[in-house]
Parts: structure tokens; C-alpha cells; sequence
């Protein structure tokens, strides 16, 4: 029975195929495979050697590992039947489809801001322009009394802003205010880059949703995997202050800039959305960030570079043990005057990451060592080894001690403990951490 | 037995060092879908490259880490027809690379063009010093092709490589102080020459002081940090020393590794298998067509991979080895100096000066970087009048301080006993105190010099190993002996304290036992007849139109420079002839 209706079913196809909405559709799966670029779908729905967007991904909470979701459209286990209105209700407000509430890590409060018109292109792309994969959703490891759902609705009701009425359209034209209002909507809405930049409260929602919200949005401080996320505000505190708009489109775009390079948290972010995102829109996303002034009681002083170390180790003397492994480890690319070779070997003179109070970041790379995503404009995946069989927790305490207080950087010093709890939180990572 | 066929591809390419590379780029562009087979693992800057563990010479100097393990595969070698060849059962006079990248990877960056005049050579001295000046057992050609040819080809690759030197003439009008002697260049060095060690200073004002003109080695040690036209990137080099035999940790000594293959890889028309040895090509009943090849994995397993054009890129003996497995063009026979596939076998000729110094001059040995240094030309190629001197050849004179490892570098002057007291206050009192002045001579072909199939040792697979029969002969001691004097005039102008020099002696014949070096060329040679040559002026087979061989073994006789640089370009010259002519009409590009 089933095998005699197929001609039928196949006809109907190619009457769909030859008429013009099809021609549309194609447009609009094409506009919404943009619009997961831009909110970065890929990086947590698809898991390491995964299939494209058929969850499985585990994110370290607090409370244990949860799992991402298939949201390919299999219709078993991933999103096939659900609805727009399904789909926009889970976008919007965390609700799934089944009346559950998600777990706040699936950012809904920036994508509530994001326009029906680039709701309505993402659902197109995902139940039309993905493979369906069959992949059963896994269950967190997280204790059953905590891993009850409704306490999630009452965090929804408590912390997640009611959703915002959508904009009929996203700004997009040339002019400077405009680019700095689409700029806007794509670091609130679907960039969801206060996720992980913008500080949380005690019970992990985001202090603050967005710019308009006060000078906490961005200023970053929140610890994910043992990476601090910098603050990307106008701070001299592991902010942006030195940066040009240029600076941050180069940054985006391929990953490394004069002042630095990415890596652990944001690879992902580099490799599955900012590289893939158009100029214009990378450009909208620098001129936005460059309006936010300085978190309260903050320097706004951009780094002013101080010649003391390096004359000094230029002269061979070594003013600390942490200078000494520096020169024996770490001055062939970065160099002891510590502005390695831009673009290539990040400069540790006056990068963000040695200037804020926490300098765990530091020590995981030292640790874990570090590999550039290769992308599309910067292909070399330029490899930092690791140091964790190399030097013991003293010698990178000493290490990150000298790099935050060397060449006019003023950043936090480290002890061995601290060193050590970082040290064990990253033990499986002795392969340079990538994407 | 074939097991298994591979899904059909356009191209597939044997080895994957810088000719593969090179082609599998080239080629995807032109929208080719290509399969690159390397016998050897995957290699890449992190691990095998990662600091500090990179920069262990026990691992990679004495136990040759990156290089073909006799174990896996080796050669047969003799001095003359009527000897039985040996197996090479340890690595020393020259080391195979493996692996990707290949020699590629571990090279020590010495990126020179060639001189016109030996792209010519046979020619060149017929006209200059008559046809009775070359001797009747030397079988050096033509190359078939002009530097004028070429000349965009090495400039890309220089681009590519992001080679530091100092250009003497661009565009013909003289720039600076680069090498008199170098043919016109369309561009500068995409990057400023590297800083000279102490030792290459004094040498350069030696060999000024003596008459000659010394110049900075053109290198593809990067002097700063580069992004090639491909968007690689590459970091400066420190000049650590650890570059031949090893992995740069640091991103800036030239690789397939970080200038092409980065790129390469986010080509979805290519695809790198690697542990897949190729064990013969294959031709169509008709033997004017190949049909691909078939390779065996690390598992032992046998594949077909068919594809529409075949490129042979791998180590230079490799080429012609392929070939004379495959049944493919008439095997050399020096008896009647008839066939082609093995013919002028050649190798580099060397020698060397070394100076010791007294306790108060520091010569830092173990600074120092591959391809760094300061060379004169003024006795290589034709730059110097050979008529009364009765030999064809020269050679470059450089002090290539290319850093002292521990190990081998213990040099000590010349009646220092071998062991004990004497010999570790020698090492102690000498290591901070030597320079090492080299000679990097040409070997010319001779008819008795060859590759053929060993008809007593057979590899794992069966394959009768390659044998070769190679000797010097008196051209090349002449050569030699003559250069290594001008070089001594150079060495005592440095003013010394002693001096131990190494030259070839008549009659000396070849020694395997201690490292050379590993420019290994010809058996597959190009040419301007089909009667001489296998390959013609675009590196395509003479009779299997879609067969390209490309790599050293193309070199009709040995050149002064390191072979590198003319490689590159030779697969660039040879990849545009591809994409502008063979596809839109496959078939010879040079009628026999």
C-alpha cells in the first residue's frame, strides 16, 4: 500500500519543486543556515566527532554534566515534528515543547530578542536545510533531587526577562547608527555573547541582559571550563581598551589580532560562528562594543608599555624564577621584550588576559597549551604545547607571577594551590586545547 | 592480491612532500578532485614538532626519527657493474624522509634558484670550451627548459616558502648586495635576508678581502613573521639550530607542513591518506595510458586507486624506482647506453674546511639556522673560467653555521686522539671556538652511474629492492680539489690557529658509512628527446601522456645549490602546464 502511494508522493514533490515558492524557501533555508552561524548553534549542538547538530555535547554545570540536544529535524529524537510556534516558544520563553522547561544554558533570554523574521529563516533551515540524524537526547548527570525540571520554570519566572516584543526587522544599512544598532541585536540577541561575558549571580542567571541594563553587561569575570571570560567593555582590566574596531573584526574573523590570539572557551565561537559571519556584520558587532564604556571604579587607561624586563633580560639577568622559565620556555616566540609576533605568537605585553584580576586563564594554557582554530581567512592552526608534564605548580605559579607583573602589565599574581586546583579541574588535557 | 578499489578520482598523487603538496594545490584550484597517497604517518609542527622534547638530537640526529627506516625499506648500493650490490642496512651517507611533508619537513632550509647557465650545461660548454671538453663517459644534458621559464615559478614559491634573502638584481636593475652572479629577478625576497652569525661575518670579510663576493643564503628560515599568499602563517626563527633532521617547533622554517597544507585541508577536493606505500602504477593494455596505482596500507591491505592523471612526487630514487616496477619506459642499460629509466643517477660533491680559533674568540656554534649563512659563487656553475682547469662543474663556498648540536658536533682539530682525556679537553677547548667553511659541489652524470631493480634483495612486499651503482670519477676529484684550495685561500685569511681540511683524493671511491647529504638526484630525468630522457620539458612521461614524474629525479646531472628551490619550481612550471594545456586537450605537450 505504502509502496503504491510513492509515484503520488513523489509527483507532489516536483509540483512543490517547479513552483516558486519552492525557489523562496530555498532562500529562507538559506538565510536561517546565517542565522545559526550567527547564533552559534553548532558550537553546543554538536559534539566532538559528532554529527552536525545532533547534540550530545556534555557542558559542565555546577551541579554535573548536561547534555545538548538534537536539533536536527529526525522526528524521533530530534525537532522534526515540532511547530514554529514549538519552536519560537522554546526560542523565546525556554519551554519545550513538552511543557518542560531547558536548563539555562540554552541562552532563550538573548535569543527572545532575536526578530520573527530570523526566528522563522532558523526553523526553516533546521527542520528543512539539515540532515536528519537519529540521536536520542541523553539524560544530565546530575542527582535525580537536583535534576528535577521545575525548579528550572521557577528560575525561568525569576530570572529569564519576559521576552522582549520582537523588532520587526533587524537594522541593516550603513549608516554609523545603524551599524551600531545591528550590532546591538547581534551581541543581545542571537551572538548571546553575555552568556559568558557578562558576570552571574548566585543562581547562574546573568547579572544583567543587556547594554541598556548598565555597565555589568560584558564586563566579563564569569569562569567557564576554567577559562575567565574577559570583559569585552572599554576596561583596562582585560577589556578592549587598546582595541580598534579593526582590531576586533580581525579578532572575529580569524581568530587572532596584533593583540592576541583566541583560545579555550571561545575556539568554537571563532570556528563555527565569528569566521563565518559577513564583514558588514562582524564591522555592526565592533562598532557596538566600542560604545561601552568602562565598568564602575575600573581604569580606563589603555596598557602603557614599561622597557624594565626587557632590558633586563635582554642584559641576561634574571630579575625572578618565574623570568627564568620564561626565557628558557617561553621567550622563542613570545620574546623577552613580550610582544611575540603579532598575528602569529600573541604578544603577552599588555594582553587582555594578564591584566584582570584572575589569572586562570593563564595558567590552563600554560597547562593544556593552546591551538588557534584554523578558519577560512587565517588557515594555519598554530599549536602553544602543553607545559603540564614540563613544569610543576611553583614554577607556573612563578610563571604567571612574573607574566602579570612584567613589561607594564598589571595583572594577578598566583600561587602554587591555586595552580594546583587548576591543574587538577583540567587533567585530562594534555593535548593542545582546540575547537 | 588487490583487495579493494578506491572510488575513481582526477588525480592521485604519489607522496606527499613538497612536490605533492605543491601539485595537490595547484591542481584542486583548478578544480580537480585529487587523492594524495604518503607512505609514511601524519606529521605536523605539534607533536612532532612541540619544544622542548622536538630538540633532542638522540632522537632525531642518531636515531633519525623523521626518516624511512632500513628496516621498512632500503636500497642496494655498489661502486661498479662488476661488484654485487650491499643492502644500505644503516642510515648514513644519506637519509630518506618519510612521512608527511616528507623531505619537506626536515630540510634545513637553504632556498636557492639555479644558475641559467646549468639549466644548459651540456650546451653551454660545447659553446664555450668546445665539444671535446666534455669527456665521452659524462652524460650531462639539457634541462629542456629556461630560467627565463621558470623565473615566475621560483618567484611564486618564494612567495609560498616566505624565503628571507637579499636580491641583487630585480628587473635588471641592481638593488643591493645580493649575489653578482644570480640571474635577473622579477621581485625582491618576500622577506629581508637573516642576520648573520659571527662567524659568517668574518668569512664575508675574508672572502672579500681575497677578491670574491660573498652574499647572504637565500633561506627559508623566516627572518620575521610572514603570512604567505595562501594565508599561512609562519614565526620568526630564532635560530635554535634545530632544522635539518628535525620538525621546526617554531613555525618558521618552510614545510608542506605550515605553507600548504593548512590551507589544503579546508579543500574539500582533496584528501591525504597517509600509511598507504604505493607499490606500482598501472597502464592500460595499450602501455600509453595510466590507470592509476595500486598502494599497499599499514595493514597490509592492497588498493586500487584509479584516476585520470597519475603524478609521481616522491623521494628523488623513489621516482625512477616506481617506474621500473611498473614496467613503464626501457630500463638504462650503461652497456649500450641504451633506455632511460635509471640513467645519471647523481649526487652531491662535497667538501670542507674547518678553522680552529684560540681561547678568546667566541664563535657560538650553537647559534645558528638551516638555511643561514654567507656564500660566494664566484667557483660555482660557469661563473669562473674552467678551460685550463679541465673539469665542468663548481661548487657554492658558504659557512652555513646551522647550529652545533652536542653530540655530533664535537669537532676537534686534526691528530686529536679519538677517545680519553686528550680528546674531551679537545672537545671542551675547540666547541666555541671552530668555524666550518663547506663546499657544495656539483656531481656530473657519468654512463656507469644508474639506478636498476637488484636482482638478489627483495622488500617485505616482494619488490626486488633498488640497487644503485655509483662512483666518483676524476671530473669530480678535480672539481672538488680545485674548489676546496680557493676555500683554504678564504680560511687563512680568517687567521686561524689551526685548520683541518676534508677533500676527495683520486681513486677515493663513494663511502656509505658517514652522512654526505641527501640531495640525491636523476633516473628519471627531463630532457628535449625521449631517446635520452624519460620525462619531457613539463615533468610529463615521454610515453604515458597522463604520467607526470616531478621531483630531483628530473635533474639531468647534479647542480652547485641545493635542490629545493628548482623542485619547487620545476612542480609549479609543471602544474601550470597542466591546468593551461594538458586539460583542455589531454595528450602529449611535446611531440617525440
Amino acid at each position: 500500500m505504502k509502496l503504491r502511494l510513492l509515484p503520488v508522493l513523489a509527483g507532489a514533490i516536483c509540483v512543490v519543486q517547479s513552483s516558486g515558492a519552492y525557489a523562496a524557501d530555498a532562500d529562507l533555508i538559506k538565510r536561517g543556515a546565517y542565522v545559526a552561524v550567527l547564533g552559534d548553534c553548532e558550537a553546543c549542538h554538536t559534539a566532538h566527532d559528532g554529527k552536525s547538530l545532533a547534540g550530545g555535547l556534555a557542558l559542565q554545570s555546577p551541579l554535573g554534566a548536561i547534555y545538548s540536544t538534537n536539533i536536527t529535524p529526525d522526528r524521533d529524537t530530534g525537532i522534526g515534528t515540532w511547530s514554529y510556534e514549538d519552536f519560537a516558544r522554546l526560542m523565546r520563553r525556554g519551554i519545550r515543547k513538552d511543557g518542560s522547561s531547558v536548563y539555562p544554558a540554552m541562552p532563550y533570554p538573548s535569543y527572545s530578542k532575536m526578530t520573527d523574521e530570523d526566528l522563522q529563516a532558523l526553523y526553516a533551515y533546521l527542520t528543512q536545510g539539515v540532515a536528519p540524524v537519529s540521536l536520542k537526547n541523553r539524560a544530565p548527570d546530575i542527582p535525580w533531587l537536583l535534576s528535577a525540571r521545575w525548579p528550572l520554570a521557577i528560575w525561568r519566572l525569576l530570572f529569564a526577562p519576559s521576552p522582549a516584543p520582537p523588532l520587526p526587522s533587524a537594522p541593516h544599512d550603513d549608516t554609523s547608527d545603524a551599524l551600531v544598532e545591528r550590532g546591538r541585536y547581534l551581541v543581545e540577541g542571537p551572538g548571546h555573547c553575555g552568556s559568558c561575558h557578562t558576570p552571574r549571580n548566585f543562581v547562574l542567571a546573568e547579572k544583567v541582559q543587556t547594554a541598556a541594563d548598565g555597565p555589568k553587561y560584558l564586563s566579563g569575570g564569569f569562569i567557564v571550563d576554567n577559562w575567565v571570560a574577559p570583559s569585552l567593555r572599554s576596561d583596562d582590566a582585560g577589556g578592549l581598551v587598546g582595541w580598534t574596531p579593526e582590531d576586533i573584526v580581525a579578532f572575529l574573523k580569524t581568530g587572532r589580532n596584533r593583540h592576541g590570539a583566541t583560545f579555550g572557551a571561545m575556539n568554537g565561537v571563532i570556528t563555527h560562528s565569528t569566521s563565518l559571519t559577513d564583514d558588514h556584520d562582524l564591522a555592526a558587532i565592533a562598532a557596538f562594543l566600542k560604545t561601552l564604556g568602562p565598568p564602575p571604579g575600573v581604569s580606563v587607561q589603555a596598557f602603557h608599555y614599561d622597557d624594565t624586563v626587557s632590558r633586563q633580560l635582554f642584559a641576561g639577568k634574571m630579575p625572578s624564577e618565574g623570568a627564568r622559565i620564561y626565557v628558557d620556555r617561553c621567550a622563542a616566540c613570545h620574546r623577552t621584550d613580550g610582544h611575540g609576533y603579532p598575528g602569529v605568537f600573541p604578544p603577552l605585553a599588555g594582553n587582555p588576559v594578564l591584566q584582570g584580576p584572575d589569572a586562570t586563564s593563564a595558567a590552563h594554557i600554560i597547562l593544556s597549551g593552546g591551538r588557534l582554530p584554523g578558519v577560512a581567512a587565517a588557515p594555519s592552526s598554530l599549536v602553544m604545547g602543553s607545559y603540564r608534564d614540563v613544569l610543576d605548580n611553583q614554577q607556573i605559579a612563578d610563571l604567571v607571577t612574573f607574566l602579570g607583573q612584567s613589561w607594564g602589565n598589571h595583572g594577578a599574581a598566583m600561587t602554587a594551590s591555586q595552580v594546583a586546583k587548576i591543574r587538577q579541574a583540567t587533567t585530562d588535557e594534555k593535548k593542545p586545547v582546540g575547537e | 592480491m588487490v583487495s579493494r578499489n578506491e572510488k575513481h578520482t582526477d588525480v592521485v598523487i604519489v607522496g606527499f612532500g613538497w612536490v605533492g603538496a605543491i601539485m595537490a594545490r595547484e591542481l584542486t584550484q583548478a578544480g580537480l578532485n585529487v587523492v594524495a597517497l604518503e607512505r609514511g604517518p601524519r606529521r605536523d609542527t605539534w607533536p612532532e614538532g612541540a619544544y622542548p622534547s622536538s630538540i633532542d638530537e638522540l632522537t632525531h640526529n642518531t636515531r633519525h626519527a623523521l626518516f624511512l627506516q632500513p628496516s621498512q625499506s632500503t636500497v642496494t648500493v655498489r661502486h661498479r657493474d662488476s661488484d654485487v650490490a650491499a643492502p644500505y642496512r644503516q642510515l648514513a651517507a644519506f637519509l630518506p624522509g618519510t612521512g608527511v611533508g616528507g623531505a619537506g619537513l626536515h630540510w634545513s632550509g637553504c632556498h636557492w634558484r639555479i644558475s641559467p647557465v646549468e639549466l644548459r650545461l651540456r650546451s653551454h660548454y660545447e659553446e664555450r670550451y668546445g665539444k671535446d671538453f666534455i669527456p665521452q663517459d659524462m652524460t650531462i644534458q639539457d634541462w629542456g627548459v629556461s630560467y627565463e621559464e621558470l623565473e615566475p615559478h621560483f618567484a611564486f614559491a618564494e612567495s609560498v616558502f616566505g624565503t628571507s634573502g637579499q636580491a641583487y638584481k630585480v628587473n635588471g636593475k641592481i638593488v643591493g648586495d645580493g649575489n653578482p652572479f644570480d640571474a635577473d629577478r622579477s621581485t625582491p625576497f618576500p622577506l629581508p635576508a637573516m642576520k648573520n652569525t659571527y662567524s659568517a661575518e668574518l668569512y664575508s670579510k675574508a672572502a672579500a678581502e681575497c677578491g670574491y663576493h660573498p652574499f647572504r643564503i637565500p633561506s627559508a628560515n623566516a627572518s620575521q613573521a610572514y603570512t604567505n599568499p595562501y594565508g599561512c602563517q609562519m614565526g620568526a626563527c630564532t635560530f635554535c639550530g634545530f632544522c635539518s633532521g628535525y620538525a621546526c617547533y617554531n613555525y618558521s622554517k618552510a614545510s608542506p607542513n605550515v605553507n600548504i597544507l593548512p590551507a589544503l585541508e579546508r579543500e574539500s577536493r582533496f584528501e591525504l591518506r597517509v600509511e598507504c606505500d604505493v607499490l606500482k602504477v598501472e597502464t592500460d593494455s595499450s602501455g600509453k595510458k595510466a590507470t592509476g596505482v595500486i598502494y599497499r596500507t599499514s595493514k597490509g591491505e592492497e588498493v586500487r586507486q584509479t584516476a585520470d592523471i597519475v603524478i609521481l612526487a616522491s623521494f628523488a630514487y623513489n621516482n625512477p624506482y616506481l617506474l621500473l616496477l611498473s614496467g613503464i619506459g626501457q630500463p638504462y642499460d650503461p652497456k649500450t647506453g641504451e633506455g632511460t629509466v635509471g640513467r645519471n643517477f647523481v649526487y652531491q660533491n662535497e667538501s670542507g674546511v674547518t678553522l680552529f680559533f684560540g681561547q678568546d674568540k667566541f664563535t657560538n656554534p650553537f647559534i645558528g639556522a638551516g638555511g643561514n649563512g654567507v656564500a660566494i659563487d664566484d667557483f660555482n656553475a660557469d661563473n669562473f673560467d674552467h678551460g685550463p682547469l679541465g673539469f665542468v662543474g663548481g661548487a657554492p663556498i658558504w659557512v652555513n653555521q646551522a647550529g652545533s648540536k652536542p653530540i655530533s658536533s664535537a669537532t676537534v682539530p686534526k691528530g686529536t686522539p679519538q677517545w680519553g682525556a686528550h680528546w674531551k679537553k679537545a672537545v671542551k677547548d675547540s666547541f666555541q671556538h671552530t668555524i666550518s667553511i663547506h663546499a657544495h659541489g656539483t656531481n656530473m652524470a657519468f654512463r656507469d652511474c644508474y639506478l636498476s631493480l637488484d636482482p638478489t634483495y627483495s622488500d617485505t612486499a616482494g619488490r626486488p629492492l633498488l640497487r644503485i651503482t655509483f662512483n666518483w670519477h676524476d671530473n669530480d676529484v678535480k672539481m672538488i680539489r680545485y674548489v676546496t684550495d680557493r676555500m683554504a685561500d678564504i680560511g687563512r685569511a680568517m687567521k686561524p690557529e689551526s685548520m683541518s681540511v676534508e677533500t676527495k683524493e683520486f681513486g677515493e671511491e663513494f663511502d656509505l658509512r658517514h652522512y654526505q647529504t641527501t640531495h640525491i638526484a636523476g633516473g628519471a630525468i627531463m630532457g628535449t628527446s625521449p631517446k635520452d630522457s624519460v620525462v619531457n620539458r613539463y615533468l610529463q612521461h615521454w610515453d604515458v601522456s597522463n604520467l607526470f614524474v616531478i621531483g630531483s629525479s628530473a635533474f639531468p646531472q647534479g647542480i652547485g645549490y641545493n635542490p629545493t628551490g628548482i623542485v619547487a619550481a620545476l612542480a609549479y612550471w609543471s602544474a601550470k602546464a597542466i591546468r593551461e594545456r594538458y586539460l583542455k586537450s589531454p595528450g602529449p605537450m611535446v611531440q617525440a
